[in-house]
């Protein structure tokens, strides 16, 4: 009789922890299937030079991260200083995606705060952007020697997935 | 006046007309996939930037006579199963689907153990010999 006067109150517990576990949980970061796959090829012109063209496959046999960013985007802004700090130390190509904005405004914030990336692709209209599985920028990928993404990072990168993540990621991709 | 009120009616207007019938199906499909941006809408619903850009993308899929399947595979295959508003049935979503039938079970098997405790109870001398004896004895007396 005793137990059974303890089963409401295990059933409580019971729903707390999963409640627990859903607050814990980010609807926003949505799994990316693309992870594991190769990434989808394109052939956009660059943001600075747009007489040049880039590819994902012109830097094949290199691991480099693939950053999706735009002017009107706020926590691109937050996400820069850590960027810049990633170029400094050289550990990878970075590679932008100005993801539907004008040339005119991402050139402008380049200007001003500046420019970690090695160069930057121009997806004005978004495209490329659905190709990737963007829905909330930034989002960030580390690609492969063979090109396959191996990591999606949704919203901005901070030090910690930059150290602790990401630059661990990038040294191992680039033993094998 | 009524030239510009018409004039802007009609601009608002022309993703429909272009094409009823594409309109139907892109309707009927984007209403079963889940908008990214604002989660608890359907593609169909919203009016977010990027469901405005999707939309034009499967509406460009329609037009080239891409099957229902093969264009939910094009959102599975970028957004993942998220983006459905049935998930598929598989071992991760084994409990997700068999979950309410298995609750379902353990109530029905409950309420049978209720149930048959209680018949039990009702067909169980409440009164011992002593006690039966008393209350017929106390009736008769009511009676006279």
């Amino acid at each position: 009789m005793k137990a059974r006067s303890l089963i409401p109150l295990a059933l409580f517990v019971v729903l707390v922890l999963f409640l627990a576990i859903g607050l814990q949980l980010d609807p926003r970061e949505v799994p990316s299937p693309l992870v594991n796959k190769p990434a989808p090829a394109f052939k956009v012109a660059q943001l600075e030079q747009p007489e040049l063209q880039f590819a994902p496959e012109d830097l094949k046999g290199k691991v480099w991260v693939f950053n999706v960013w735009a002017s009107w985007c706020v926590a691109c802004r937050q996400e820069h200083p850590v960027l810049m700090d990633f170029a400094r130390a050289q550990i990878a190509p970075l590679i932008g995606l100005d993801y539907k904005d004008q040339r005119k405004d991402a050139l402008g914030v380049l200007k001003r705060s500046g420019n970690p990336y090695d160069l930057t692709a121009f997806d004005g209209d978004g495209r490329v952007g659905i190709d990737y599985g963007v829905y909330g920028v930034p989002e960030s990928y580390v690609i492969d020697k063979a090109g396959v993404i191996r990591y999606k990072h949704i919203g901005p990168i901070t030090t910690e997935a930059l150290n602790k993540t990401i630059i661990p990621l990038i040294n191992e991709l680039k033993k094998s | 006046m009524t030239v510009i009120c018409g004039g802007a009616w009609a601009k608002e207007a022309t993703p429909l007309a272009e094409d009823p019938v594409v309109e139907q199906r892109l309707i009927a499909i984007s209403e079963e996939l889940r908008c990214l941006v604002c989660q608890n809408e359907s593609l169909a619903g919203s009016r977010s930037d990027l469901a405005m850009d999707l939309r034009r993308e499967l509406r460009s899929l329609i037009k080239q006579g891409k099957t229902d399947d093969e264009i939910r595979e094009f959102m599975v295959s970028r957004y993942g199963d998220f983006v459905l508003y049935r998930p598929p049935v598989k071992p991760s979503t084994w409990l997700l689907w068999a979950g309410p039938f298995g609750l379902m079970a353990l109530g029905v098997a409950a309420l049978f153990v209720y149930l048959r405790r209680r018949n039990v109870d009702i067909g169980a001398d409440l009164l011992t010999d002593d006690e039966r004896k008393r209350a017929e004895k106390l009736l008769q007396e009511g009676e006279k």
